[in-house]
Formats: C-alpha cells, structure tokens, sequence
C-alpha cells in the first residue's frame, strides 16, 4: 500500500534518469502506472469487508505520527476515479501535448497530482492526509501554471493557490482541534467520538475550520472563483483535476467526516444553504458562457454544490444519491472536458457561438458528445438517469422545507441539462462551416478515452448491478454506518420522482431550443463583475502587498545598519519594558572571582581596540582592531578553560578577518556617513545594550538554572557514546540531526555566495574555468 | 603579497597545517578539537597557500572546485547516520567498532559523520572566499 501511494512520487523521480530528447516514445507508455493502480485496486473490490482494510506503517512514532492507510468503499470509489481517470488523461496527453518543450514536466506533475490525492483519499491519518491536500493544492498550482509565459495563467495559477491554500490553513486548525479533543488523530477512531464532538463547546469552530477547508477546495460560494481561472490549464489537466478528482476532494473530507461531525442541523444547514446557492447560482452563470471550458467549469462547480447539497440532507437516499452522483459526474463531466479538448486541439476555438457540424468530420468524438450530454441531462436509460432519480428521493424525504429543496434541485438540473448539451451535442449540430471542412479525426488515444467514459454512462445505467454491490452501497455504508437495503434500480414504476425527472427534461429541452448562446449575454453578465468574489478577493490581496510593500519599506530599507539598529532598538526596547515592570535585578558581586592582573591587560587591549575601531578613518585599520577585539575574546576563552570555543573562535576570526579585506580592498575611498548626530544616537544605542547584556549576563550567574540537560550530557559522553570531550560528543552524536542540519545550510549559504556572484553578469563572466558547482 | 619568504614558509606550513587539521579532526572525541574546528584550520592553511602564490594557483593545487567537497561531505554525513539502519537502530544512532584502531583509536560513525562536516566546513568556506575573491 505505501509503494501503492508512493509509486507516483517515485515517477518523476525516474523520468529524470530515463526520460532523454531520444526517447520520446516513453510517454506513451507512461499510462502503465496509473493503470497498473487501476488494476490493483479492481482486484482489492472483494477484499474490503464491512470495515475497509487498515494499513499501518511506522512514521514519526515519538510524534504519534504513523502513515496509516484505509482503504473502505469511500476511498475506494475515489481511487477508482482517480486511477481510471488518471489513466485516460495520461493516454490523452501523450496525443494532446505531443512533442511539447515540457512533456516531462507535465507529467511528473500529473504524476505527483495523482500520488498527493491518492494519499488524501487513502490516509487515514489527519496529518498525513492535510499534508497530501496540501500536496494536491500545490501540483494544482503548478498545472494551472503550465503554460508559465502567459501572464493570466500565472495569475490564475495563484488565484487557485492563494484559495485553496489558504483553506488549507483553516482546515489544519480544525485538524488540530480535532485531535486534541478526541486525543487521536486516526479518523478510524474518530469514529467513536461523535457523541464527544457534537456536544463539545468547541463544535461550531471545528465546523467552521472543516468547511472553509472544503469550500475553498470544492470550489464553494463565495470560493469558486478560483476554479473557472483553473481552466487556462491545459485540458487534460482541467479534466482531472479541475472536474474529476481534485476538486471533489472538498467533497471527499465532508463525506468522510459526515458519521463523525454529520448530523448535527449546524452541519446540515450550513451544507445545504452553502451547496444549494452554489448549484443554482453557478449553473445559472454557465448559461452566460461562450466558451466551452467556462461552461464545464460553472456546471462543475454547481455538481459540486449538488455534491454538498447532498451531504447536507444527509438522509439515506441523498446519501445514496450522492455516492451514484460522483460517479455519474466524473464520467459524464471528464468526458466533456476531453472532448472540449479535442474540438480546441482542432478547430483552435472553443467559442460555442461559432462551432457547428462538426459531427461530419468527429463523428466518434460526436458520438461520445452526445452520450455524455445524454448522461448529464438524466435521460434514461442513462446512468445520469438513476443519480437524478435518487436526488429527487433525497429531496422528497427531507425532514422539512420538501418543496423548497427539491424546487432548487430541478431548477438546477434543468439549467446542468442545458449546460450538458450546450458542450457535448450543440458543436456537432447544424450545417458544418466552411473554414472546419478539412478537419480531420485526431489520433484515437484522443478520441477513445471520452468515447470509454461516455459509454460506460450509459453501461451502468442500463446495469446498474454491475457497480452497486461493488462501489456504490460499500461507499454509501462508510458514510451511513450501515449497509443500505435499497439496491440501484434504473426502473422505479410510475411514480411523484418519475414525474419529476420528466418535468425537468420537458424544461431542459424547452430553454435548449429557445435559448441560443450570444456575446451579447456574456457581456451583460459582465457587468456585475465589480461585485463579484473575485474581483473582492483580487483588491484585498493587492491591498496587502502594498501594506507588504510599505511595511518591509519602513523596517528593510537595505542599508545594513539600519536593520542592525531596528533589532537593537527593538531588543532594548523589550528589555526595558521588563526591567521598568519592576523585575527586581541581583547581581551578587560576591560570587564573582577576583580579576587577575593579565585579565586586566586583556581587558585593556579590547577597550582600546574598540575605541580605535570606532574612530579609526582607514576601513583596514577599524578590521584590524576588531579582528585584535576578536583574538582577546578567544584568550578570555583559554583562560577560562573552554579550549574548544578559543580554537574555533581563532579559526573564525581569521577567516573574517581575511573575509573582510578581501572585500574592502574593492571597496572606494573611505566615506563619511553618518553626521555627529547619527554617531552621537549611534553610541547611545550600542552603550545601553551593552550594559544591558552586561547585566543580563550577570543576572544570569546568581539565578539558579536547572542544570539536568547538561549534566545528563556530562555524565553519558563515554557511557553512551564513547567520546570523553563533551561538546563534540554533543556535536556529532548528542545533536547530530542539529548539526547535520546546520552543515546544509551552510552549503546552502555557500551556494548563495557562488551563485549570486558568478551568475551575476552571465554573458561575460567565463563559467568553465575551474569547474562549476552546476 | 608573493613574497619569497611567504612562498617558502608556505610551502612547509600547508602540509603540516593540514596534518595538523586531521589530528585536531581526530582527537575531537576525547579532547578539544573535531570536524568543526579542524575544517576551519583546513580551510586557512589553503587561503595562506592563495596568499602566497595567488588564488588561482591555490586551484590548480587543489585539482577540483572546493565546492565539490560540500555534496560530498553532505552524502557522508547523511550515510553515517543512515547506517544504524541496517541495524534496526534509529537514525543518527552512534555505531562503534569493539576494538580500538592503532592511531585513530575508536572508530564509529560518529567519526564519520565529524569527518563529513570536517568536508563540508572546508569546501563552504573556500567556496565563499574563492568566489568573492575572484569575483569582486
């Protein structure tokens, strides 16, 4: 299971090594892995149980922190879709990106996308699966960006992280309080605690930090900006990430957390007003539309907001109905998008208003266009057909309020019909223009995968059995808690939801027939843009980064000795504050040593190589004498018996020494900076806060420190690790991560220096030479 | 500063500096010294050889770019403390030969990992004096 979640961090990893300009061909092949995943979650389907399978490898275990993997009919249903999809749009890309500069690239962002939501489905961890969400936010952003010379899909790119990012930060909070209320932070055993959760006083908070996670992710109101600016990203990627899987996972963490925190009427209200105004509000949008990615995107996310809804009834059929719709979208939606992306790949428009006929030149492209289409509007025998049917059940079984919801709900499958058929069947109708007569059918790995996902709409709504026993009730059962007696039928007799489904094909046609697509009802909507989330969320983020901008101005102005003066100020200023509040000082002078006669001298010599470093007018002279104040601190050192600090503060000073004259030699003449007033603040400043940490140093000696850590150091040296000098026992075995860590970033440091100095003028420094770091 | 009496004191000096850099890299585990320290004096014997004969001469002396030394240092530090898992031991955990070794005394991964910071403290700070000497 870890290889399983892993192999698609392990991809890119290998493209690097293997992937040359001479092998190209091994794109095409690179669809193995996620089909091979496919494969291996098809064959784990019997294997589930009641209760999933439980995988548990050791991670941090000091922490608590274990990577433990669930695999239940919930995260089944989703590996399935993020497998299968994924396997179709690796296919796709091969063709729709073929022979582009960054094909590897692509798909090692593919790949880690796939990984990152593979482990958010499968962790049954709260910290894991936050640290895989945030996974998928960030290879998100970096598809979204695909094409990075283009500045909107850089903006978009950022509008998507900035959102999704940034409900990562709530969702981690509610994380957090979550584990410290139940005290475990395995969703399994979460499972128990409901009863602990719901009557907690911080349940609203943990509501709140969970939703604000899963809006932003889902694409929610007022968060759902982001997803139609997602669109600039290459279809393939708009297909996967953006309609099929990452985008559910919003949808995925509330499904999750419904036996846990679902129930509540805080928790259902808020879904069902938040998904309700979503479904209505963006499907109502995707009439507006001319292009046909924005129309897939309005109309996912108001499936999306039908997702939510669904959850929000949360009875047993809309728990069911929301299990079949899933499936039902990913299929029909992925779908769309891969055709969208075959019509742009020819005809290079995805302007609804001037693509007609196309069915004489696409026509297994058509075809697929219209089984979808089909799938989406809920016509039977379709399998759109059942998902509707038991949305309409949910509705109708409401608690209250019936006709209100499922009111909202046909007005939105009427407006989703439209939006279907306007993207999979109105390009292919009509007489064909003149200027597409040449066009020609696209390799099949582009038009075979949408043809797979549109049929197989149809296959499960004629079979329904084919998947009920096997996904749909196992998924519906990790959600309910137990297994539901009502098997998916497509047929259900005569009866109020028939009647329903048929008012809202009768509506859907009607508005398909009378409502044409124009620039001109684009542009109308348009004109609401000044209120909309988006343009609000663009002006405060600008306002933050002038205040950024003014901020770093003020406080990091580049001069080095400002910011040496800002922290010492701000130093004093602390220190001030306390020793104002009445913290009573002790310096017990008693307890001092006498000061020897060479002590003194030492003393001596500092005092007077500082006084000659400050009023020095040569820059060699003031390093001079500060490299004579460094080598008397190190003699202080040999004097007071720590030989370890003396030698390497030899070596230090040295090394700064020639640092320094290695650069002043460059530096022009000596300059006067300051005036008499600056020096005169200058010397204040340095005066107080050295005798501030002279007394600070000195309060230390008479407080009486709890000396457990570095006795414990003292006396385990030889006895755990065989060295009898202490401080480099604490170096190299003690706190060899802290010094592992240290020595990186020292490279790190050094790195800096090499690069920004000769990378500087690239054109006319010569990097061969003596050999490069790069 | 090429002078003859620098050059030819250097010429000695260097070798016995960098001797002297592994006895203190090796004495680290029982009396003052370690990887830290004997970098440092490492790194200064090379910069009195770039005083005396000029930096570029220093380089083709050393053969390679310091900055070779950092990845390789880094890569010892971290195989060391991998090491104790093949043991089943948990990271960084100090693994020792039962018997001493004539001159070095105990050897264990702990020398290793000195011996890497020994590298990476040598190959920083001469990259870091090299580039800017020669670059500004």
């Amino acid at each position: 299971m870890l290889l399983v979640v892993l192999a698609g961090f392990i991809l890119p990893l290998l493209l690097l090594i293997i992937a040359s300009k001479r092998l190209k061909s091994i794109y095409n092949w690179l669809f193995l892995l996620p089909a091979g995943l496919f494969v291996y979650f098809i064959l784990q389907i019997g294997n589930l149980g009641d209760t999933g399978q439980y995988f548990s490898y050791e991670w941090v275990p000091s922490l608590g922190i274990n990577a433990d993997f669930k695999l239940d009919g919930l995260s089944m249903l989703f590996s399935l879709l993020i497998t299968g999809v994924g396997t179709l749009v690796f296919i796709y890309t091969s063709s729709y990106l073929k022979g582009h500069k960054y094909l590897d690239r692509f798909y090692a962002y593919l790949s880690i996308f796939m990984a990152s939501m593979l482990g958010l489905v499968l962790s049954d961890n709260l910290l894991s699966l936050f640290i895989f969400w945030e996974l998928t936010s960030i290879s998100s952003f970096f598809l979204i960006g695909f094409n990075n010379d283009d500045p909107a899909s850089r903006k978009s790119s950022l509008v998507a992280l900035g959102i999704t990012g940034g409900g990562g930060f709530f969702l981690l909070t509610g994380f957090l309080l979550m584990g410290s209320i139940s005290g475990t932070y395995s969703i399994q055993e979460m499972l128990s605690s409901a009863e602990t959760f719901q009557s907690h006083g911080m349940y609203g908070w943990i509501l709140f930090f969970v939703f604000m996670g899963a809006f932003t992710k889902s694409a929610q109101f007022p968060f759902h900006f982001w997803l139609p600016g997602a669109m600039k990203a290459p279809t393939p990627v708009s297909t996967y990430l953006h309609s099929a899987t990452m985008v559910k996972a919003g949808i995925y963490l509330l499904a999750r957390f419904t036996p846990v925190l679902g129930g509540d009427p805080y928790w259902n209200y808020t879904l069902l007003i938040v998904g309700g105004f979503t479904m209505l509000f963006a499907v109502f949008h995707s009439l507006f539309r001319t292009d046909l990615k924005g129309i897939l995107a309005y109309s996912t996310i108001s499936a999306l907001g039908i997702l939510v809804f669904l959850l929000g009834l949360g009875n047993k059929y809309a728990l069911l109905a929301a299990s079949v719709f899933i499936l039902v979208h990913a299929l029909y939606k992925a779908s769309l998008f891969l055709i969208t992306g075959i019509i742009d790949h020819e005809t290079g428009t995805r302007d609804v208003t001037q693509l007609a006929g196309l069915r004489k030149v696409l026509l297994p492209v058509g075809i697929a266009g219209g089984l979808a289409a089909l799938s989406s509007a809920g016509l039977p025998p379709f399998f759109g057909f059942v998902g509707k049917d038991l949305i309409y059940e949910g509705t109708l079984s409401a608690d209250n309020s019936v006709v209100l919801w499922t009111g909202l709900a046909i007005l939105t499958n009427v407006f989703l019909l439209y939006a279907g058929f306007q993207a999979g069947i109105r390009p292919f109708m009509g007489t064909l223009p003149a200027k597409f007569e040449k066009l020609h059918l696209p390799h099949f790995t582009m038009w075979v995968p949408p043809l797979l996902l549109a049929t197989l709409g149809l296959l499960f709504g004629v079979a329904p059995a084919l998947i009920d026993q096997a996904l749909v009730q196992p998924m519906f059962a990790s959600m309910y808690g137990d297994i539901s007696s009502t098997p998916l039928k497509l047929w259900h007799g005569f009866n109020t939801v028939l009647a329903l489904s048929g008012l809202t094909l009768a509506l859907g046609f009607a508005l398909y027939f009378s409502l044409k697509p124009s620039q001109k009802l684009e542009k109308q909507i348009a004109k609401l843009d000044f209120i909309a989330p988006l343009k609000l969320a663009l002006d405060s983020s600008r306002l933050l980064m002038r205040f950024a901008k003014r901020y770093t101005g003020t406080l990091q102005n580049g001069l080095l000795r400002n910011y040496v003066l800002i922290t010492i100020g701000f130093l004093i200023l602390i220190f001030g504050y306390k020793i104002y509040n009445g913290i009573s000082i002790n310096i017990d002078f008693a307890t001092l040593t006498e000061v020897t006669i060479y002590e003194f001298m030492i003393f001596g010599i500092m005092v007077t190589a500082i006084f000659i470093a400050v009023f020095s007018n040569s820059r060699v002279g003031a390093i001079a004498s500060m490299g004579v104040v460094g080598f008397s601190i190190c003699l202080m050192f040999v004097f007071f018996s720590a030989p370890d600090l003396a030698m390497t503060q030899f070596a230090i000073e040295t090394l700064t020494v020639i640092l320094f004259l290695l650069i002043i030699f460059r530096l022009p003449k000596y300059l006067q900076y300051s005036n008499p007033p600056m020096r005169i603040r200058d010397g204040v400043f340095a005066i107080v806060f050295g005798a501030l940490i002279t007394i600070v140093a000195l309060e230390v000696l008479t407080v009486n420190v709890d000396n457990e850590t570095s006795r414990y150091y003292a006396d385990n040296a030889y006895v755990l690790a065989k060295g009898k000098n202490v401080v480099n026992v604490i170096l190299v075995d003690f706190r060899g991560f802290d010094t592992l860590v240290e020595i990186t970033v020292l490279s790190i440091a050094a790195i800096g220096v090499f690069s920004l100095l000769k990378f500087r003028k690239e054109d006319e420094t010569d990097l061969g030479g003596t050999g490069d770091l790069n | 500063m090429k002078t003859v009496i620098l050059q030819t004191a250097t010429r000695y000096l260097l070798p016995l500096l960098l001797l002297f850099s592994i006895f203190i890299l090796l004495r680290g585990h029982y009396l003052p010294g370690g990887g830290f320290v004997g970098g440092l004096v490492a790194s200064i014997a090379f910069i009195l050889h770039s005083f005396a004969y000029g930096r570029e001469d220093t380089q083709d002396f050393m053969r390679f770019h310091p900055g070779y030394l950092i990845p390789i240092g880094l890569t010892l530090a971290v195989l060391s403390g991998l090491l104790p898992f093949i043991y089943g031991e948990p990271f960084l955990t100090g693994l020792w030969f039962k018997e001493p070794v004539p001159v070095v005394g105990m050897i264990g991964t702990a020398l290793f990992f000195d011996i890497g910071v020994y590298l990476v403290v040598i190959g920083v700070s001469l990259t870091i004096i090299f580039t800017i000497s020669e670059e500004i």
